[in-house]
């Protein structure tokens, strides 16, 4: 099958490579540049494992053919710590707030909060569940998940987290 | 000595021990993208499988031709039966001690069965070899419905059985029929029957549904011809069964197997059988000397490994005029689909479904239940439940309000009038379980407290009234519940699996600088075992949880273990680990007692020490007792700090809870919105709060999907209809309700630290607690049960059937 030269930044990198015109962006990511945080949960774009930033976008990384990314400049969990090393808020906000459980669906989850939060940097709780809904959890049922991006909005806006009520 | 300084308590909080709200160790990792899972792991010259999968849900197999399948570049081999049969591995056995073909062998029995297994250099040559193995079926009648099963006419399932009047359980008295499996006494429970004032009855079906974890089964099997062992990496959450599994099956000596569980994207049962994919995988491996990688694809899961309940319940209940329960009486028709290839306990094919009468206090009770072939998947695994725990909860508890509703009482008042006191406790049940401790009554008190339960009651009078005089169309339903587990199975007397007794274990290795490793037979699925092990040997040891490492997951490095499933590993292997850490402090002891020069009973233990009584200045600090350990022990005493133990529990554990729910119908759309759900749990001492409430908060939400969307359907010719997330719901976070959660805490009397385990027991409640909700809304129209899953156009249709739409 004949193979298309593409060229991309990821996390910051640029990365050249040939790739199948059938390849799938989740596959050339995690089979030729070994970033395995990016998960496959479904055959069907539903579940969001899979999820990157692509071009300040959220996409699904099973839905995109890596062709199309030629070019793009595409983040993934591997990508979102701090230039310093240190956890991103998002990722200290999951871990103080038990927002995870077998941490199958987090990367592509705290991939999909990192955009989110540059979309509405004080999102509401329905926002946030909104804008979460094309993710699925299976093991937290989202609670946590809501408090643990909160938390980071909170840290990102350099006010105190107040978790609400009960 | 400066360490004089903290108290006791301030030691112990350094500690991070039980009852503490530990952050995960797992999450480093995780939040990272840094997790293990199989489908990370690339091994040299590494193949993939994919499977040639039949269409039909029942036909005969007239040829399969592989050649263009293996001319597909990329392509090495192609396994069909025929290879197979070539190292006898066209069938397996399965865990409930039946046969289940690993590829087609002359005939398939459902949709999606396994029929041919391509190994190519790519997941995609793999796909396009699939796609291309050629296979004539004759198409054959299809029967998807249990209760047709045993019908004179039914077709036949399984050829194989034909004339075989005994299976694993007894006899079968029809070729569809795999088991009859009966507890308690019939003559007593018809007695009771005989003398009751009030009875109901009702057939209570618990749809098919599925553990649905977000990552699918998948291993990558690796043999290494020259010194003839097996290295499996897989989703396992029985990675010692496998193991023994594997060898039975493959004739590969056990030691030369070496099965790998590494990071599991969840499990909730769907990853404790043995499918044709790793059987397929392990082949390959054989056959190619390579490395072969079996990924199972969404639509593959939800279709072929592992569905769960399909329980078709006729029940009844026997009262007084007053309102006191006399007896039980269920008769269960249970689908397995085309084989019997549930997970339970060997001597239970109906797990623990006599746990049905539930909390109450019910003198006498009987039930039977008939195990059924149909041309559906295989299974009937314990989804996020104790063997078929799940099925009888939502059984009893849906028909404890059907008798209340027939008998005029509240729902809430008829439960208290019979949940079992807390003197009666240890209980032994019509069914013969020795339940082990509890405060029902107070649990279930707290929780109508709690959501201020007479005045709900009362707006939900006069939202009927209003209903009534047509100035609403919404519906307000009140779901009560009160729910009891059996779980940590188990005591070996009662429980094995294949042989093997269903007890286990945990080492503990303490080093010289007062750190340590734990290796254990269970495996974490996302319970957070890393964190809340550790937790248990922070107290147990006075060593800081951060200082234990727990390893699980690799079959030679842990001791023997049965793994994680029906909330096991805490009431186990969390018992194990508390008595090994007890054996260990035994011995420091005793070094102590050297080191100090007194006598070991002049030593007491203080959270991390042994001080001298009366004299609590002269102490050693476990860490200072680990370094002594490796260099001056006693005269004939053995160096070193480490202990084996594998506990056998006398006793299951018996956790429990009380829910409340609240929703509101609109009967129009069938819409169903919650407004409340308030659950308490007790699972006895509380290991790590924090991982409590994300379990409940977890099993809730699967409960919310049960109970209010999901089925894996078939239709008549045995197309199965919802094998992706297109049409299985699965809850996403707009969906998904508000949790509340509260506890109490009544240690179990039989374990070491008083744990009963927890994952399960929302899942358990939860799904009653919906379903009761939304049949509330409807029962002052004269309703009695609306079958679930409750979706909107199923609670339309209930609607239009009571005439409510005009």
């Amino acid at each position: 099958m004949a193979k298309s030269q593409i060229t991309m930044k990821v996390n910051g990198k640029t990365v050249e490579a040939l790739v199948e015109s059938r390849t799938l962006l989740i596959y050339f990511l995690r089979d030729q540049l070994s970033l395995t945080g990016p998960h496959i949960g479904c055959d069907t774009s539903h579940c969001g494992a899979c999820t990157v930033d692509l071009n300040g976008k959220s996409v699904k990384s099973c839905t995109v053919f890596a062709v199309q990314a030629d070019g793009a400049d595409i983040v993934t969990i591997e990508g979102i710590a701090n230039p310093d090393g240190t956890l991103h808020a998002l990722q200290e906000g999951f871990r103080q707030m038990h927002g995870l459980q077998c941490g199958f669906c987090t990367p592509g989850m705290i991939t999909r909060a990192y955009r989110l939060l540059q979309e509405n940097n004080n999102p509401s709780e329905e926002e946030i569940r909104y804008g979460i809904s094309g993710n699925l959890c299976r093991c937290t049922g989202y609670q946590n998940i809501v408090k643990a991006i909160q938390h980071a909005a909170a840290k990102l806006s350099g006010v105190p987290f107040q978790e609400a009520a009960e | 000595m400066n360490d004089m300084t903290p108290t006791s308590a301030e030691r112990a909080a350094k500690l991070e021990g039980m009852g503490c709200k530990r952050k995960r160790v797992e999450d480093i990792r995780f939040t990272q993208g840094k997790g293990n899972y199989i489908d990370d792991i690339k091994l040299p010259a590494m193949l993939y499988g994919e499977f040639n999968r039949s269409p039909y849900g029942h036909a005969r197999v007239k040829t399969i031709d592989t050649t263009k399948a293996a001319g597909v570049p990329g392509v090495v081999a192609v396994l069909t039966a025929e290879t197979l049969k070539t190292v006898n591995l066209a069938w397996m056995p399965t865990l409930a001690g039946d046969v289940q073909m690993v590829l087609a062998d002359g005939y398939v029995l459902f949709q999606n069965q396994e029929v041919a297994f391509v190994i190519a250099e790519s997941r995609e040559a793999a796909a396009d070899g699939a796609d291309l193995v050629e296979v004539e079926y004759e198409q054959l009648p299809v029967n998807v419905d249990p209760l047709k099963a045993m019908g004179p006419d039914a077709p036949v399932i399984r050829e194989d059985l034909k004339g075989k009047t005994e299976g694993a359980h007894g006899k079968r008295r029809h070729y569809n029929h795999i088991f009859s499996w009966q507890a308690g006494d019939k003559a007593t429970a018809d007695a009771a029957f005989a003398k009751a004032d009030v009875t109901i009855r009702e057939l209570i079906s618990y749809p098919r549904v599925h553990p649905c974890p977000l990552e699918t089964c998948q291993c990558v099997a690796a043999f290494d011809k020259i010194k003839g062992e097996l290295t499996l990496y897989g989703t396992f959450q029985a990675p010692h069964v496998i193991r023994t599994v594997g060898s039975l099956i493959s004739k590969i000596p056990e030691h030369k197997i070496h099965v790998i569980a590494p990071d599991i994207g969840g499990g909730f049962g769907n990853k404790v059988g043995a499918y044709p994919g790793y059987i397929c995988s392990i082949v390959a491996s054989i056959v190619t000397g390579r490395p072969v990688k079996w990924t199972e694809s969404r639509i593959d899961n939800l279709s072929t490994t592992a569905f769960a309940r399909d329980f078709h319940m006729d029940m009844e209940l026997a009262c007084t005029k007053d309102g006191k329960l006399l007896g039980l009486r269920c008769y269960t028709i249970a689908d397995h689909g085309a084989f019997d290839a549930c997970a339970n306990a060997t001597k239970w094919p109906a797990g623990l479904f006599s746990i049905i009468s539930g909390s109450y206090d019910i003198p006498a009770a009987h039930c039977l239940v008939d195990g059924v072939y149909t041309n559906k998947a295989p299974g009937g695994v314990a989804y996020r439940c104790s063997f078929r725990v799940t099925e009888a909860a939502y059984c009893i508890e849906r028909a404890m309000d059907i008798m209340a509703q027939k008998l005029g009482m509240d729902p809430a008042e008829f439960r208290i009038k019979n949940l079992i006191r807390r003197e009666q406790f240890p209980y032994t049940s019509a069914f013969g379980w020795q339940y082990d401790s509890g405060d029902y009554q107070t649990a279930m008190k707290k929780v109508m407290e709690a959501v201020n339960y007479k005045k709900l009651r009362e707006e939900q009078k006069d939202k009927r009234e209003a209903f009534k005089r047509g100035e609403t169309r919404e519906l307000m339903g009140i779901g009560v519940i009160h729910f009891t587990e059996i779980v940590g199975a188990g005591p070996s007397r009662a429980c094995d699996i294949l042989g093997i007794a269903m007890f286990d274990s945990a080492e503990i290795r303490i080093h010289p600088t007062g750190s340590g490793i734990c290796r254990l037979g269970t495996k974490s699925q996302g319970q957070g075992h890393e964190t809340t092990y550790a937790q248990i040997i922070a107290t147990e040891l006075g060593l800081p949880a951060d200082n234990i490492m727990i390893e699980e997951g690799n079959t030679d490095t842990a001791p023997y273990g049965l793994g994680t499933y029906g909330s096991r590993s805490t009431p186990v292997s969390g018992a194990a680990t508390a008595m090994a850490c007890r054996k260990i402090k035994a011995k420091a002891q005793m070094i102590a007692a050297y080191m100090l020069e007194v006598h070991d009973d002049d030593l007491e233990w203080d959270v991390d020490r042994f001080r001298v009584r009366g004299n609590p200045e002269r102490f050693k600090t476990m860490t200072e007792l680990a370094w002594a350990a490796y260099h001056e022990v006693p005269a004939g005493m053995e160096p070193g700090l480490e202990a084996v133990d594998y506990y056998d529990p006398p006793n299951f554990t018996f956790p429990y809870g009380a829910y409340i729910c609240v929703v509101d119908v609109d009967v129009d759309t069938g819409q169903v919105k919650v407004r409340r759900f308030y659950a308490l749990d007790d699972c006895g001492t509380r290991i790590n709060p924090m991982i409590i409430e994300g379990q409940i908060h977890g099993g809730l939400t699967e409960a919310f999907g049960i109970a209010m969307g999901q089925e894996i359907h078939y239709d008549d010719d045995g197309n199965v209809t919802t094998a992706s997330f297109q049409d299985y719901f699965l809850p996403t976070a707009v969906e998904t309700p508000h949790w509340e959660t509260d506890w109490t805490e009544v240690p179990s009397p039989h374990h070491p630290i008083g744990a009963k385990g927890v994952g399960e027991s929302p899942n358990v409640g939860g799904v009653p607690c919906f379903s009761n909700a939304v049949n509330d809304a409807f029962a002052f129209l004269g309703s009695t049960h609306i079958q679930m899953p409750h979706d909107h156009w199923r609670l339309w249709t209930a609607a239009e059937k009571l005439g409510l739409h005009g």
